[in-house]
């Protein structure tokens, strides 16, 4: 176990970006300072420590700063070498970041297109988003999770859609329809939060589908300032 | 995909991104057989290779495909691993590198098309725009010989098949980098003398020319 004044980690409750960090610490038994961020008034810390996003989450360690979750899920791997999330196979090493940056980019995108979005635009996302969720779902097949038997980093990388999408799906008025459609994936979003790290460690739900509720209500894309 | 023994790398001769793969592969001495791509008609390897993107550059690698440029980059990085480290051994300067390749990923290209895809008013919105991301990667470099230090690394070859577009975004907008960045413009011609980016980088004003056949493309100006 790490003293816990070395590792800090800026955050925000209803950030997926957050709790995939967060995630990643508490398998790996990291103890960690956590500090809520208020991101419609940004501590100097924040700014000081990631100038030029301004996003949570910021991994501090040691006073070092590291930004972006999927760079901090990298840096918590190689820093704390026991339970490793990543491969050691430089083949199934680009397969987990390939999955990472799929969900992060492109799954992301069509998910904040439906939840802000109308009529055809909204129908557009969805379907997009299904196209998405059909190439995770064969990505799945055979596999309990996407890293095989246990969870790791390509699990934390799409772990958001486990709970937000739903949320998502709550707040706006939309549905994926993918307990029908996608199997594999949907047994997954079920197991993925039954583990004891992850379900230990999501928001409420009820707090957060009214959170995306008014956040969409302000009818901004740019409020919840994440990575 | 047949299991072949060795490299191929399906690409399109002015993409940064494929450049970026070919650079990785020159540093590390890989041979490897290059295969050009015509993007208006996909080949059946390639939509095989790559099919949730069906985009270059892929690398295959021994019949297994490598999709996503930077992804590539860290994978030819750990397979070719005794020459020409790519990365810093240091987690945390690993951490820097992978945030900064990740800033000219989100950045340059999307910020770059707006300058030659766009006129008046948005134009000069993309130009101050980029005007600011090549002086935050010019704050980044400070007086380092490489964005890697004194190697050249990871950032350097995310961002390095860039240069070769200066000239593009510079005739279409109408400013200078060296003059906004000179420590970036100087950086662009230190890395002209190492065979591997010299090699595969286009003359910016065969970049242009195909910038220009992009813009009477989709009907600009």
């Amino acid at each position: 176990m790490v003293a816990s004044a070395a590792v800090r980690l800026f955050g925000m409750w209803a950030s997926p970006a957050v709790r995939r960090v967060e995630w990643a610490l508490k398998l790996k038994g990291i103890e960690y300072e956590y500090i809520e961020e208020d991101l419609s008034n940004k501590s100097s810390s924040l700014l000081e420590f990631n100038p030029i996003n301004k996003q949570v989450p910021v991994l501090v360690h040691n006073g070092n700063p590291i930004v972006e979750s999927l760079v901090i899920l990298e840096y918590i791997d190689e820093t704390w070498k026991d339970n490793p999330i990543l491969p050691v196979d430089p083949l199934e090493r680009s397969k987990a970041r390939f999955w990472a940056t799929f969900v992060d980019v492109k799954c992301r995108e069509e998910s904040r297109k439906a939840f802000f979005m109308e009529g055809e635009e909204k129908e557009k996302a969805i379907e997009n988003l299904q196209v998405q969720l059909k190439a995770l779902d064969e990505e799945l097949e055979g596999k309990k999770f996407f890293s095989g038997d246990h969870i790791g980093y390509t699990d934390l990388a799409v772990g958001w859609m486990a709970f937000w999408l739903g949320v998502g799906e709550e707040a706006a008025g939309f549905k994926a329809n993918y307990d029908l459609k996608f199997p594999n994936f949907s047994r997954w979003m079920k197991d993925f939060l039954a583990e004891p790290v992850i379900k230990d460690n999501l928001p409420p739900r009820e707090k957060t589908v009214e959170f995306f509720r008014s956040f969409k209500q302000l009818g901004s894309c740019t409020k919840v300032n994440q990575k | 995909m047949a299991s072949e023994k060795g490299v191929m790398l399906l690409d399109f001769w002015v993409s940064p991104f494929g450049q970026r793969a070919r650079i990785a592969l020159a540093e590390k001495g890989v041979q490897y057989e290059y295969k050009e791509e015509n993007l208006t008609e996909k080949s059946e390897l390639l939509l095989k290779a790559n099919p949730v993107h069906k985009k270059i550059p892929v690398l295959i690698h021994d019949g297994k495909p490598v999709c996503e440029s930077l992804i590539i980059v860290e994978y030819i990085n750990e397979v070719w691993s005794d020459k020409a480290p790519l990365m810093p051994s240091d987690p945390y300067q690993k951490a820097q590198a992978r945030f900064w390749a990740d800033f000219v990923d989100k950045k340059v290209y999307d910020c770059g098309s707006r300058l030659w895809k766009l006129k008046g008013e948005e134009q000069q919105a993309a130009k101050k725009e980029m005007i600011e991301i090549l002086q935050l990667l010019e704050a980044q470099l400070g007086d380092k010989k490489y964005f890697g230090g004194d190697s050249f690394g990871f950032v350097d070859v995310a961002f390095v098949p860039f240069t070769s577009w200066f000239y593009s975004y510079e005739t279409c907008a109408n400013f200078s980098v060296e003059g906004v960045a000179p420590k970036i413009a100087q950086w662009a011609k230190r890395c002209m003398e190492r065979e591997s980016v010299a090699k595969t980088l286009y003359d910016p004003k065969k970049v242009y020319e195909f910038v220009c056949f992009l813009k009477k493309k989709f009907g600009v100006e």
